[in-house]
């Protein structure tokens, strides 16, 4: 973890980048309990107007805190942490998925040895979240 | 139909604790793929202070399924037709993290319910405690299409 003495504002945590595939998808769903059907099922997600099947928001969600507890030596130190989820992630059937980019920046410090952090989640191009952001504590 | 804005500030509690196992929480890293140690390893955790090994930030979402048959989103008298609805935002205020053994105590409660353009937005807050700590706050928006007054 880094200090906050040393943390400047603009400053870019490591970039997260995975690849999102149908089975990702179900294992989710088995381990958070939403077995919402459009996040597994090509019909149903088209016949509600979808492009096709897309991710759990939470699932977005969950990865992108890898940004901050990677970077933290301990998630304790997240203090707060918001999404909105702005477009989906489609995820096709096939063996590559799509594609989440995950880029964190340090927006504000604060007092306390807090500071805030703004994050995006890309896919394909794309941002799917809006208005993220966390606050952490640094030593 | 609008929601039913007469709910504003109902509590929900949930009928029974949530017991944290292990073994939840590593299936849910393994979910998320995420190989951070605290959630997998009990020596990695102790040695940060830990009892067993903690959650990943997002793991209270487990609460809110398990307990949904019992919250808001079931009470017919709330009028919210699920097949209409879509996650607009989410919002965790930690206290600290979940760790396995943790025996949590959740109420939810509807927070505000607001009109956006043809939707309405329904915000939830669930409270989730152990032993009578504070350990998360996590607020829920959820997007009901087309149900605002001047809707269709």
């Amino acid at each position: 973890m880094p200090a906050y003495d040393e943390v400047a504002v603009g400053a870019e945590l490591p970039v997260q980048r995975l690849q999102v595939r149908r089975s990702d998808l179900i294992r989710y769903a088995g381990a958070s309990g939403d077995f919402n059907v459009i996040h597994w099922n090509e019909r149903v997600a088209t016949d509600v107007g979808l492009p096709n099947v897309i991710a759990h928001g939470m699932f977005t969600m969950a990865f992108a805190a890898r940004a901050l507890t990677d970077w933290l030596d301990d998630p304790r130190d997240l203090l707060e942490y918001a999404v909105r989820f702005s477009a989906p992630v489609v995820v096709p059937d096939d063996d590559k998925g799509a594609t989440l980019v995950i880029k964190a920046t340090v927006a504000e410090k604060l007092d306390g040895n807090q500071v805030r952090v703004t994050l995006t989640a890309e896919t394909d191009g794309r941002h799917c979240l809006a208005r993220a952001y966390a606050v952490v504590r640094l030593r | 139909m609008p929601l039913n804005r007469e709910l504003v500030g109902r509590e929900y509690p949930c009928s029974e604790p949530y017991e944290v196992s292990r073994e939840k929480i590593r299936d849910f890293a393994d979910a998320i793929g995420d190989a951070n140690p605290l959630y997998w390893s009990k020596d990695a955790a102790r040695a940060a202070g830990y009892a067993d090994v903690i959650a990943p930030p997002t793991f209270l979402t487990v609460l809110q399924f398990r307990f949904r048959g019992e919250g808001p989103i079931a009470d017919p008298a709330l009028g919210l037709d699920y097949s209409r609805v879509v996650h607009g935002e989410q919002r965790f205020v930690y206290h600290r993290p979940v760790v396995a053994g943790d025996v949590l105590h959740a109420s939810t409660a509807i927070e505000e319910i607001r009109d956006a353009g043809h939707n309405e937005l329904l915000t939830t807050r669930m409270d989730v405690a152990s032993n009578g700590g504070v350990v998360c706050t996590a607020y829920s928006t959820l997007v009901s299409r087309g149900t605002a007054s001047g809707g269709r």
